[in-house]
């Protein structure tokens, strides 16, 4: 029974060293260094308004544009306050009609050939910023033809705002999707 | 796989695999009582606690005071976070308001963060406020690891060990891990993450408007909070238009970091290591991988230095590789081969469905190999959606009984249990008497070995047939037909064996799962703990004997194999019906046969 007095005192010692001086000491370094990263990456306009989260997607459905993908957070999707997944089961009838449904608003916008897996199968958190560079190209003519530029133009735009794999091979290239629909806005 | 991703993974295995060598001697160095580069801060440190706490270094521990120094201290660990999380609502760093949790919910919880499960039947980023995530949470994060790494640490002495009964003392173990290995590699690592965007701060949730406004419809509810119905029995939606969002904050890097070290696994946010603001970049998601199989990569090291042969180290991790990349390169195969079903609809055949573009198939393949082999249980991908062969790999990761790598220090000590059955039959086999590491194995470790090794399998299988006969258990699937076995059998066996991913559409918080739950996690947990400890009790008392002509070689690659065989032969025998019965079929089903 002697250990008692240790079980119950150094809960409390691992309490104030792991629960307080450590999260105080990385959050004394990240301000210090990193003080963008650490309070959520966000974008601000002109103004110096927070717009966004460069981090955070947004859900577009308007035909000017870029759509991002599919998203399954909280009830009207990309909600910030419901991260996660479908959790659909690939065999499950209703998600196969949402598939499809998926597959037809974007036929009905103008997309044709085979249509990138990213843009009709949705996110594991939800709040996926990033669409594939293929995605990306699927939708430039119906954006030209909805502002009115050329597709040429649209392309460099595209190009311009493409991120490579991290130190040249890790990950997968990506488009940040409200990066880009700002720059088509001329916010940012 | 393209180029990339294959220099991705070649690479990532070399830097692992360069990192076991200084880190595993670093850590046998702390447990043997050494002075190491980071005494000069911490040994003064340490004197202090143990000052305070009244905890002599030198009074070692038999296996049964050791045993009841790890109950003890689990039970004050599951008393104070059970209950915080029923009183967090008045606690401070609360700015979003959470509510208390239900007391159901909240021994769920508390048992799940305590074993080291971190199975997480709530939605981080709705019901735990940060005080509760920092103060409660991590520290469980921190010192769960560590109590499964003492308890490795006590079973390798027991091997080493002549003559003697005692095996360390729990309370220097535990301290000692956690000041000189967990928190050093956390403040790291968390500073990294930082580096990539992961959050740390205490602001208050930000609203920030959103540039085209969306909106969707949301069911009418009277007072009472039921659904309100029209004439025709329909229920009547009104349609919201959303022109701003709330963007939850919070202490996440300190808390990423031990997460995966300590392959503890529970999410700051529902999504997990796949919201962006846990794991925003492809470097952050490497990481974090090299974070979870960092430990119980390096104790095969330890081991092998603390019984004075690194080659009986090297072949364990050496098993370890081979299962862990086998199971890789199916579910990458699977996967990139996709759903033939949405395929069909003039989609890329590839499965995209719950990941994320930036980190790529091959980083949310690793990931997901990587934290079902450990006990970790953190996910970059749902695996709920991955097609079925793919979900069965992480499930069958799970169900072999957390060894590839394992959990810190439980995948270590459940190993062992292994090769003392495989050098068991084996002795049968060439009618030798069975010896490990110079002990003689004889009854009692044979005992011990099986209950560590079957405990949890046992558990699963007889929980998820109770399940399948509960209505409220079966109420729970989100997805029909042969998913949801796999939906309720994955819940299960992640729980027995303290991963705690989930194929996470499955609701898991009502009462059965909450409690079941937790009744599989405390067994899974302690059971096995115990039974190892006493092994380790007994094989400490034992005399050494000198290896002779007739003694396997337990250290060369045929043992290796060997011991893959007996994991994988016992794994199917007592599992194959039940993954027959849900993704085997499931992906008959798929493909149209």
């Amino acid at each position: 029974m002697k250990d008692i007095r240790p079980a119950i005192l150094l809960f409390i010692i691992f309490t104030i060293i792991c629960g307080g001086i450590y999260p105080a000491i990385v959050t004394g370094v990240a301000h210090a260094l990193f003080p963008k990263q650490s309070t959520g990456s966000f974008i601000s306009d002109k103004t110096g308004k927070e717009i966004g989260s460069s981090l955070i997607g947004q859900p577009f459905s308007d035909a000017k544009y870029f759509w991002p993908r599919p998203s399954s957070a909280g009830e009207f999707g990309y909600n910030p306050l419901g991260s996660g997944g479908s959790n659909a089961g690939p065999t499950n009838p209703d998600y196969l009609k949402t598939a499809a449904d998926r597959v037809k608003t974007l036929r009905d916008s103008g997309v044709t050939g085979t249509i990138t897996a990213d843009l009709v199968q949705a996110s594991a958190s939800g709040l996926d910023p990033h669409i594939t560079p293929e995605s990306a190209l699927l939708q430039v003519t119906r954006i030209a033809r909805v502002r009115g530029i050329s597709e040429d133009r649209l392309r460099m735009v595209v190009s311009k705002h493409i991120e490579e794999r991290q130190f040249g091979f890790l990950g997968a290239p990506r488009l940040n999707v409200l990066v880009l629909n700002l720059a088509l806005d001329g916010v940012k | 796989m393209n180029t990339y991703e294959w220099l991705q993974t070649i690479l990532f295995f070399v830097v692992l695999l360069a990192l076991v060598k200084p880190l595993g001697s670093f850590m046998a160095r702390v447990f043997q009582g050494e002075s190491t580069f980071l005494s000069l801060v911490l040994a003064p440190c340490e004197k202090v606690i143990y000052s305070i706490s009244g905890v002599k270094p030198d009074d070692e521990m038999g296996w049964k005071r050791y045993v009841g120094s790890v109950l003890l201290f689990n039970l004050v660990l599951f008393a104070g976070l059970f209950i915080m999380l029923l009183t967090q609502h008045p606690l401070p760093l609360n700015p979003h308001k959470v509510p208390a949790f239900t007391w159901q919910l909240a021994l769920n919880t508390a048992v799940s963060f305590t074993t080291n499960t971190n199975w997480q039947a709530y939605v981080g980023e709705q019901a735990v406020s940060y005080f509760t995530q920092m103060v409660g949470l991590a520290v469980h994060n921190f010192v769960s690891a560590a109590t499964g790494i003492a308890i490795a640490i006590a079973v390798i002495r027991g091997f080493v060990r002549r003559k003697t009964s005692l095996l360390g003392n729990f309370w220097v173990d535990m301290t000692r891990c956690t000041l000189y290995i967990l928190l050093p590699i956390s403040i790291i690592a968390a500073s990294l993450l930082v580096s990539q965007g992961v959050i740390q701060n205490f602001s208050e949730y930000k609203t920030v408007p959103l540039v085209q406004s969306t909106n969707y419809d949301k069911p009418k509810m009277d007072d009472k909070g039921n659904p309100v119905k029209d004439a025709a029995d329909k229920p009547v939606t009104e349609n919201i238009i959303v022109k701003e969002v709330q963007i939850p904050m919070g202490p996440v890097a300190s808390q990423e970091a031990i997460k995966e070290l300590g392959t503890n696994g529970g999410g700051f946010f529902n999504a997990n290591s796949a919201h962006p603001y846990e794991n925003p970049t492809p470097f952050s998601n490497m990481l974090e991988i090299l974070l979870i199989l960092l430990i119980p990569g390096a104790l095969t090291y330890t081991f092998g230095v603390m019984v004075g042969n690194t080659r009986h180290g090297w072949m364990l991790l050496g098993v370890m590789i081979l299962i862990l990349v086998g199971c890789f390169g199916v579910l990458q195969g699977v996967e990139s081969n996709g759903n033939p079903l949405v395929a069909k609809l003039g989609v890329q055949s590839i499965n995209m469905e719950g990941k994320e573009v930036r980190f790529g198939l091959a980083g949310s393949n690793l990931f997901t190999v990587a934290t079902t082999g450990t006990s970790c249980g953190a996910v970059n991908s749902m695996h709920e959606s991955l097609t079925p062969i793919g979900g069965m790999m992480p499930l069958s990761l799970i169900l072999l009984g957390e060894i590839i790598f394992g959990g810190v220090g439980s995948g270590l000590y459940t190993i062992l249990a292994f090769a003392i059955i495989a050098v068991f039959v084996s002795g049968l086999m060439i009618g030798r008497t069975p010896e490990y590491l110079g002990k003689k194995i004889e009854v009692r470790e044979m005992w011990m070995s099986i209950i560590v090794i079957l405990t949890a399998g046992v558990t699963v299988l007889i929980l998820s047939g109770i399940a399948m006969i509960t209505p409220q258990a079966v109420a729970s699937m989100s997805n029909p037909g042969a998913h949801g076995l796999s939906e309720v059998l994955y819940g299960l066996a992640s729980m027995a064996n303290n991963n705690g991913s989930a194929f996470a559409g499955l609701n898991a918080n009502v009462n059965f799962y909450n409690l079941s739950g937790a009744l599989a996690m405390t067994i899974g947990r302690y059971i096995p703990a115990v039974a190892v400890l006493a092994m380790a009790g007994s094989l400490a008392e034992k005399k050494y004997i000198p290896p002779s002509l007739g003694t396997l070689p337990t250290d060369k690659a045929p043992f290796a194999l060997w011991l893959t065989l007996v994991i994988l032969i016992v794994g199917a025998l007592t599992f194959f019906p039940a993954l027959a019965l849900g993704p085997i079929v499931e992906q008959l089903q798929m493909i149209g046969v």
